[in-house]
C-alpha cells in the first residue's frame, strides 16, 4: 500500500478492483465505511462476480475476467478527453512532459505491439527520452509536443472509447460513464480516491500492467502521495509485506536490492550498474544511496569479509534466467532439483498445475517441510493423494513449527507498519519456532563444513550468526529475535564520524541517512533502519496519541521508511508547500520553523527545491513506464486461454509471456505429462470442449491454500465443502441445481476435480463479441488434509505468468463443467 | 445498572461471520457438523451450540442483484415471553441491563419458552435436555465490555450501548439511509434493533417475524397456570417432578447435535 | 462504532502499556474483567491471517491461552475481527496440531516420530551432500556465479520478520538461487 488502512477513510471515492476486499480484508470495510458515513464517499466495485464487497457498495459495475486494462483504458480515456485531470500535478510529477524517443511506436501504429519486438521479446532501444546536453531529459510543459508522454498517452488511449471498452468487458455503456464521471471527478485537487486492489489484477498474464494502469489513472487525477489517494495493494498474508522487504525472492536481496547477475563479476561492477545517476540538481535519486545500501547489507551477512569478499559469496544468477515458482516447479519435475525447503507453504494446493507440482514432489531426494499442521505438501506420497507411496522415494522431514502467539518477532502490515507480537504461550509438545530451526540448520552445517571441507565452505563457516550467547559448544542455541531485529536496523562496526557526532562502534544506526559504504556500518535490511534504537525497540510501541488527527499514529509500532506513513507525500503538497486539500493534509510547511509538519516527509528538503518523487532518478512518476517487459504504456490482451478475440488489435494475448509449452516442445513436454494431459497445453485450441471461464477465488472463513483454517472446527463449520459458483442461465443449460456435485475439466486435467454447485444469481453471462459467454468461480482453499476437505481448484490452473512477474494467471483459464453422475 | 439495545445497522453487513465465530469463541460452543448447504449461510439456522447466525438473502430487483445478510440471534424483548413461560425459577431471566439471560443449571427442558418465542429463538437440545440461546454476552456487558459479536464486527453493522442513544441512533441512520427501523411497534420493545435499507421488505428475509406481539397463550399461563404450578409443588424435588411431568425419564442419548467436542 | 468501543470500553491502556528492549509486556493482570478472563495476562499479538494487521489480545492463565478477542486500542481493528480472527483461538488450542519432527522414509506409507537432534542431522546431511554435488563454481559462459540450482526453498509469508529475513541469510549463504515464496502465487 502506499498509503494505510486507516487513510482510506480520507477517500472521496472508494473503488475496489480486482479485491474482493469485505470478504478477504473485512477490517478495511471499519474504513471504507468511515469515509462513507464521516465524507460521504461512494464506493465502487468493479468485478466479474457479485461479492460480498459488491453487496454493500454505491455502483456495482460488471466486467468479464481479464479485462481489466480495457476497463481502466476507457477511464483513463474519459479523464483525457474530458479535461479530468489535475494539470499542475501532471506537469510538475509526472513524465508527462518528457520528450519520447521520435522512433518509439505503440500499438495504435503497430496494431497491437510495441515497436522492438522480436523473437516474443522487445528490444526497448526507442523506449527512451530525448536528452538534453546535460544528460537530462527534455520537456515540454505545454505538454503538446507530439512526442511527449502526454500526447503519447492520448493517442494510445483514444482507442479506448467506452463502446469498444464495453464490447471487450461484456459491460454496460450507461453504468460505466456513471462510474466513469464519478471517479475522475477526484481530478480536483481537495478530493481524492483511493483504489484498492488484489490478486484479481496482479494474477493475469498482463497482471503487472493491470496495476499499471492504477497508476497512471491515479497519476492523472493527482492521487497518488495524498490522504485518501494511492494505488493500495491489499496483501493477502500476515507477513508477505516483510518476506517481500526482506527478499524471500530469487531477483531481489533484502531492501528491493538487486540480486547480483553473473555478468557483474565484481562488486565494484555490480555497485555501478545498480546505482542510478542523475544530473539534475533537483533530482533527489535516493537509489544514488545504492552502494551504503549493499555494503551494510553484505557487512550483516558476513562481518568479517571485506565486501569484495562478501560480495563473491552471494550465488549470481544467470543474465535474463527465471528463477521464480514456476520454474522452481518445472526444474522439480525435471529432477534437476533434488531438494526443497517449504516453510509454511503448501505448494501442492496453492501452485498452478498443483497435480504436476506433486508429481514434481515426488521427483525430489527430499522434502523438508515446516509447518503448524500435516499439510497436503508434506503429504504429497499419501494413498489420500492418490498415489502409491511405494513408489515414492523422497525422504520427507515434517518439522512442527510454533505458531504466531507462540514465540515473539513483528510481522509487517500491508501499510508497511511493522507491528510485534510478543509470546502468550508455548508452543505445543516439541514444536519449535523458525528461527530456532534455522539456526540449529546454521550451526550444524557450519559444523559438518569445518569437519569434512567441502564445496565453497567459506559463506556458511563466515556467515555472521550471534543473535544469542554461544554455547559450550560453540552453537547458539537459544536465538533471540530481538537480537536479529538490531541486525536487520543496522549498528556501526566501528566508531563513525558523522556530521561532527561521533557514533560508537556497536550503536545502532538511526536511520538509512547513516549507514556508510565503506564497510563501517552493517544493516540487514536498509528499508528497516530506524526501527531498532538504541534505546527502544519502535516495532513494539503502542502509543495511540494521534496529534493531527489524520490518522498517522506514528507511535504505534513502527512503518518503513522512517515510520512515514504515506509515501511519495511530497507530493500531497503543491510546489509551495501547500497540501492540495486543506481538510486532509498529509505534510504541510511551515515557514517559520523552515520545517515539514504531519507525517515524516519524504525528504526533508524546502517545497519546490525537489522533484516529487525521490526514488526515481529524474525525479518524476511514471506515466510512461519504459522498466516493463510488455510496453511502456498498458495495452489489452486477452489472457491465453480465452473464448474471445482480442477486439483491439489483432495481437491475441501478450506478446512476450513465456510460453512453456513452445519453449519446450515435444521432448521436455514429457515428464511434464500428468495422466494424459500434458500441464504446459493449453488450452486456446480447443475452445469448444471448454467454453467456460473460470476464476479461482477466496471466501472470508478460510485462507490461502487452507492448512491455517481447515483444521480449525468453527471455520470449517462455517465453510465446510469445496465449491463453485455459477449462473442459473449456466445451471439451466447444463442442467445442474444448487447442491448437485459437479465435475470441472480443463485441458490440463481431463479427468477433472468435483465439488457442489451454488448456483447464483449474484452470477451472471457476458454478452462478449455477439455471443455469451459464462463464467464460474472456484474456491481454492481446499485439499485432502484438515477437518474439511476438497478438491484441488489448482488442479486446474494453467502454468503460465504474467510477462514481468511470472505470477500465474489464475484469474482467467478455460474449463468445462458438467453434473456428477451419482 | 443502565440498559443497552444492540443495534444492527443493516446497510452495513458485509457478512463476514466474524460475529457468529465471535459468539462461539466466547461462550465456549463447539462447531457443528455442517455440509454445503447451497448457499454461504451454514449452519442453516440457529441451535443449542449456535446462538447467533448469519442468514443470506439474495433476490433480484430492478435488474441488479441485492443480496443481504442479517445477523440474526435473540430479540431480548422488553417483556419476554419466554420468561414469562418458564416455569423454572432462575432457568430464563429478564436482567435490568435489558439483556434476557438463561442459566442452564436450572433449565428443566420443558420448551415453554420455544413455543412462546415471537422469533423462534430458544433452542433445544435432546441430549442436554436444555435449551440455550443468546445471552447478550451479560458476563461481559456487566463488566463494561461489549458483547462479543459487537466488539468483532468490523464494519459498525453492530453497536451496542445505553439504550436512549441507540434509539436515537437507530432513527437517525434510517433516515440518513431512508430506511426503517425494526421491530417498529411501540408496544413491543425488544433490546435490538435493526436498521432495514429502504429497498428491502421484512418478507423478503428469513426468519423474520415482522409483527412480533405477546402470544396470548402466554398471559393465560403467566396469571393461572405458572404461579400455581410451582406454588403447588415448590422446591427442588417439586423441579425434578415438574421435569418428569413434562420430559418423562431421562434417557442417555445417542450423540445427536453435539457437534465436535475440541474447541 | 465509537460508542461500543471507544467510551463504552473500561479496558485500559494501561495494561497494554508500551515496552522497550528487553522488557516483557503485559503480564499485568486484568481486575476489571468478566469472570473467565479475570486475573489472566494479557498478551498482545497481531493476527496471522491477512496483512491487515489487527491487534488481538490474548489472555493467557496458568500459560494457557483462555481467550482471544480484538484488541480495543489497536488503531486499524478497534477491537473488531473477522470470522477467521475471531477464530484464531483454536491454534493453540487445537488437538490436529503438529507436535513431534515426522519422518518419511523413502517407499515408506507412514510418517514416523522422530528427534529433533536425528532428524536436524540428517536434514543438513541431505543439504551438505546435494550442495558439494550441485555447486555450480562457473557457469556454462565460464563466468564465476558460485551457485547452487538443486535445492529450493519456498515460503516465508507466515514468518516474522526476524525470521524470514535469517532464513534468507542461510539460503543466500548456501548459494541457492531458487528462493521463491507466497509474494509470487
Amino acid at each position: 500500500m502506499t498509503n494505510h488502512w486507516i487513510d482510506i477513510a480520507h477517500a472521496d471515492v472508494i473503488m475496489i478492483i480486482g479485491s474482493n476486499a469485505a470478504e478477504n480484508h473485512p477490517i478495511s470495510f471499519k474504513w471504507v465505511n468511515e469515509a462513507r458515513e464521516k465524507r460521504g464517499a461512494k464506493l465502487i466495485n468493479v468485478d466479474p462476480r457479485f461479492t460480498r464487497t459488491s453487496a454493500t457498495a454505491d455502483n456495482y459495475v460488471r466486467l468479464r475476467s481479464g479485462s481489466d486494462i480495457a476497463f481502466i483504458g476507457g477511464m483513463i480515456n474519459y479523464a483525457l478527453t474530458n479535461g479530468r485531470i489535475q494539470k499542475d500535478y501532471v506537469v510538475n510529477y509526472t513524465n508527462a512532459a518528457f520528450l519520447v524517443d521520435p522512433e518509439f511506436r505503440g500499438p495504435t501504429d503497430l496494431d497491437g505491439v510495441f515497436s522492438g519486438l522480436s523473437d516474443s521479446k522487445y528490444n526497448k532501444t526507442t523506449w527512451k527520452y530525448q536528452m538534453d546536453a546535460d544528460g537530462n531529459p527534455k520537456k515540454d510543459p505545454t505538454l503538446k509536443d507530439s512526442n511527449c508522454v502526454y500526447q503519447l498517452m492520448k493517442k494510445h488511449y483514444s482507442r479506448y472509447d467506452i463502446k469498444t471498452v464495453c464490447e471487450i468487458t461484456g459491460g454496460d455503456p450507461k453504468a460505466y460513464d456513471e462510474v466513469y464521471d464519478l471517479y475522475t471527478s477526484t481530478h480536483k485537487p481537495e478530493k481524492s480516491a483511493t483504489i484498492m486492489y488484489a490478486m484479481g489484477a496482479t494474477q493475469h498474464t498482463y497482471g503487472s500492467q493491470n496495476v499499471r494502469s492504477y497508476a497512471v489513472l491515479q497519476l492523472l487525477l493527482g492521487n497518488i502521495g495524498v490522504a485518501g489517494g494511492g494505488i493500495n495493494a491489499l496483501r493477502g498474508e500476515s507477513n508477505v509485506q516483510g518476506s517481500t522487504d526482506h527478499a524471500a525472492l530469487f531477483h531481489i536481496l533484502p531492501g528491493y536490492l538487486n540480486t547480483p547477475k553473473a555478468s557483474q563479476q565484481t562488486y565494484e561492477q555490480y555497485v555501478k550498474e545498480s546505482t542510478p545517476v542523475s544530473n539534475d540538481p533537483m533530482s533527489a535519486n535516493w537509489w544514488g544511496n545504492y552502494p551504503k545500501y549493499s555494503a551494510s547489507l553484505l557487512k550483516a551477512f558476513w562481518r568479517d569479509a571485506d565486501l569484495e569478499t562478501g560480495y563473491s559469496y552471494l550465488g549470481k544468477i544467470d543474465n535474463g534466467k527465471n528463477y521464480s515458482t514456476i520454474p522452481i516447479i518445472e526444474q522439480m519435475a525435471w529432477g534437476k532439483i533434488k531438494g526443497l525447503f517449504c516453510w509454511g507453504q503448501n505448494p501442492a494446493v496453492a501452485c498452478p498445475s498443483s497435480r504436476l507440482v506433486r508429481r514434481a514432489l515426488a521427483k525430489l531426494d527430499w522434502l523438508v517441510a515446516v509447518d503448524l499442521w500435516e499439510t497436503e505438501t508434506a503429504s504429497f506420497w499419501q494413498k489420500e493423494a492418490g498415489v502409491d507411496p511405494s513408489a515414492i522415494n523422497t525422504e520427507v522431514f515434517l518439522l512442527p513449527a510454533a505458531a504466531s502467539m507462540e514465540k515473539e518477532g513483528s510481522i509487517s502490515n500491508s501499510g508497511r507498519w511493522a507491528q510485534w507480537r510478543w509470546k502468550a504461550t508455548d508452543p505445543p509438545g516439541d514444536a519449535r519456532d523458525d528461527l530456532y530451526i534455522i539456526t540449529e540448520l546454521v550451526y550444524k552445517l557450519k559444523g559438518l563444513y569445518k569437519k569434512e571441507g567441502g564445496a565453497f565452505p567459506a559463506p556458511i563457516l563466515d556467515l555472521n550468526w550471534d543473535y544469542a550467547k554461544m554455547g559450550m559448544d560453540g552453537h547458539v542455541h537459544h536465538p533471540n529475535p530481538r537480537e536479529v531485529a538490531k541486525e536487520i536496523n543496522g549498528f556501526f562496526l566501528k566508531d563513525k564520524e558523522i556530521n561532527g557526532k561521533v557514533y560508537k562502534a556497536g550503536q545502532m544506526v538511526p536511520s538509512f541517512a547513516f549507514l556508510q559504504d565503506d564497510g563501517s556500518t552493517c544493516s540487514g535490511n536498509w528499508l528497516y533502519c530506524n526501527s531498532v534504537s538504541d534505546t527502544e525497540n519502535k516495532m513494539m510501541r503502542r502509543g495511540t496519541s494521534d496529534p493531527s488527527g489524520q490518522g498517522f499514529f506514528h507511535d504505534w509500532s513502527w512503518c518503513w521508511p522512517v515510520n512515514r506513513r504515506i509515501i511519495y507525500n511530497r507530493a500531497s503538497v503543491d510546489m509551495q508547500g501547500n497540501p492540495w486539500a486543506k481538510d486532509k493534509p498529509v505534510i504541510w510547511w511551515d515557514g517559520l520553523s523552515k520545517k515539514w509538519l504531519g507525517d515524516v516527509p519524504d525528504g526533508g528538503w524546502a517545497p519546490g527545491s525537489k522533484y516529487a518523487f525521490i526514488m526515481l532518478p529524474y525525479g518524476h512518476a511514471r506515466l510512461f513506464a519504459p522498466g516493463m517487459a510488455d510496453g511502456p504504456f498498458p495495452e489489452h490482451y486477452e489472457p491465453l486461454e480465452s473464448q474471445v478475440r482480442n477486439l483491439l488489435s489483432k495481437q491475441q494475448e501478450s506478446p512476450v509471456i513465456f510460453r512453456w509449452d513452445k519453449a519446450v516442445q515435444g521432448q521436455v513436454c514429457d515428464p511434464m505429462l500428468v495422466e494424459g494431459a500434458a500441464a504446459c497445453v493449453f488450452g486456446s485450441p480447443d475452445k469448444d470442449k471448454f467454453p467456460i471461464v473460470c476464476t479461482t477465488y477466496r471466501v472470508t472463513e478460510h485462507w490461502q491454500a487452507g492448512q491455517m483454517t481447515r483444521w480449525l472446527p468453527w471455520l470449517g463449520e462455517l465453510v465446510p465443502d469445496m465449491f463453485i459458483e455459477l449462473s442459473e442461465e449456466l445451471a439451466k443449460e447444463k442442467g445442474i441445481k444448487n447442491g448437485n456435485k459437479v465435475r470441472i475439466t480443463s485441458i490440463r486435467n481431463l479427468e477433472g476435480i468435483v465439488a457442489y454447485a451454488m448456483v447464483t444469481k449474484r452470477f451472471r453471462p457476458f454478452v462478449v463479441d455477439g455471443k455469451k459467454l459464462h463464467q464460474i468461480g472456484m474456491l481454492w482453499h481446499f485439499g485432502y488434509k484438515g477437518r474439511v476437505t476438497g478438491s484441488i481448484a489448482n488442479d486446474l490452473t494453467p502454468l503460465i505468468g504474467d510477462a514481468n512477474t511470472m505470477i500465474p494467471e489464475y484469474k482467467a483459464f478455460l474449463v468445462d463443467v458438467n453434473r456428477e453422475e451419482v | 445498572m443502565a440498559e443497552y439495545i444492540k443495534l444492527i445497522d443493516l446497510t452495513k453487513c458485509t457478512g463476514c461471520r466474524a460475529c457468529q465465530v465471535a459468539c462461539k469463541q466466547w461462550n465456549e460452543l463447539p462447531a457443528e457438523k455442517t455440509g454445503f448447504s447451497g448457499s454461504l449461510q451454514n449452519p442453516l439456522d440457529l441451535s443449542y451450540d449456535t446462538w447467533t447466525l448469519i442468514r443470506y438473502d439474495e433476490f433480484e430487483e430492478d435488474g441488479g442483484t441485492k443480496w443481504i445478510m442479517r445477523h440474526d440471534a435473540c430479540m431480548h424483548c422488553d417483556w419476554p415471553a419466554c420468561v414469562k413461560a418458564c416455569p423454572s425459577p432462575g432457568a430464563l431471566v429478564k436482567t435490568d441491563t435489558g439483556a434476557v439471560v438463561h442459566d442452564k443449571r436450572f433449565c428443566i427442558g420443558c420448551k415453554a419458552c420455544v413455543v412462546a418465542c415471537p422469533f423462534d429463538i430458544p433452542r433445544y437440545s435432546k441430549k442436554e435436555e436444555k435449551i440455550a440461546k443468546c445471552t447478550l454476552c451479560y458476563d461481559r456487558i456487566t463488566d463494561g465490555k461489549p458483547p462479543a459479536c459487537v466488539n468483532a464486527c468490523p464494519t459498525g453493522c453492530l453497536q451496542f450501548g445505553p439504550k436512549e442513544q441507540m434509539i436515537e441512533q437507530a432513527h437517525k441512520r434510517a433516515d440518513a439511509v431512508g430506511g426503517a427501523v425494526y421491530p417498529s411497534n411501540p408496544k413491543y420493545e425488544t433490546h435490538v434493533l435493526y436498521v432495514i435499507p429502504t429497498e428491502i421488505q421484512l418478507a423478503q428475509l428469513q426468519h423474520v417475524n415482522p409483527n412480533p406481539k405477546m402470544p396470548t397463550t402466554i398471559l393465560w399461563w403467566k396469571n393461572l397456570f405458572k404461579p400455581f404450578t410451582l406454588l403447588g409443588i415448590g422446591g427442588v424435588a417439586g423441579l425434578a417432578a415438574l421435569h418428569y411431568m413434562i420430559k418423562g425419564p431421562h434417557r442417555v442419548s445417542e450423540k445427536e447435535e453435539g457437534g465436535e467436542a475440541d474447541g | 462504532m465509537d460508542i461500543s468501543r471507544r467510551s463504552f470500553l473500561k479496558l485500559t491502556g494501561g495494561t497494554l502499556a508500551v515496552a522497550g528492549i528487553g522488557v516483557g509486556v503485559g503480564v499485568t493482570p486484568a481486575l476489571a474483567q468478566p469472570r473467565k478472563i479475570r486475573y489472566a495476562s494479557e498478551v498482545p499479538t497481531i493476527c496471522p491471517y491477512c496483512a491487515v494487521g489487527c491487534g488481538i489480545i490474548a489472555h493467557v492463565r496458568d500459560g494457557k491461552v483462555i481467550n482471544t478477542e480484538g484488541d480495543p486500542n489497536h488503531p486499524v481493528n478497534r477491537g473488531s475481527l473477522c470470522s477467521k480472527g475471531s477464530a484464531l483461538f483454536q491454534i493453540p488450542n487445537n488437538d490436529k496440531r503438529l507436535n513431534a519432527v515426522l519422518y518419511r522414509a523413502p517407499g515408506s506409507d507412514h510418517w514416523e516420530e522422530k528427534s529433533w537432534d536425528w532428524a536436524l542431522d540428517r536434514i543438513v546431511r541431505k543439504i551438505k551432500d546435494a550442495r558439494d554435488k550441485g555447486f555450480q563454481k562457473r557457469n556454462s559462459k565460464g563466468q564465476i556465479v558460485n551457485r547452487v540450482e538443486n535445492i529450493a526453498s519456498l515460503g516465508g509469508a507466515g514468518l516474522d520478520n526476524e525470521e524470514v529475513y535469517s532464513l534468507v541469510k542461510f539460503k543466500r549463504a548456501l548459494g541457492l538461487v531458487y528462493i521463491e515464496h507466497q509474494a509470487r502465487i
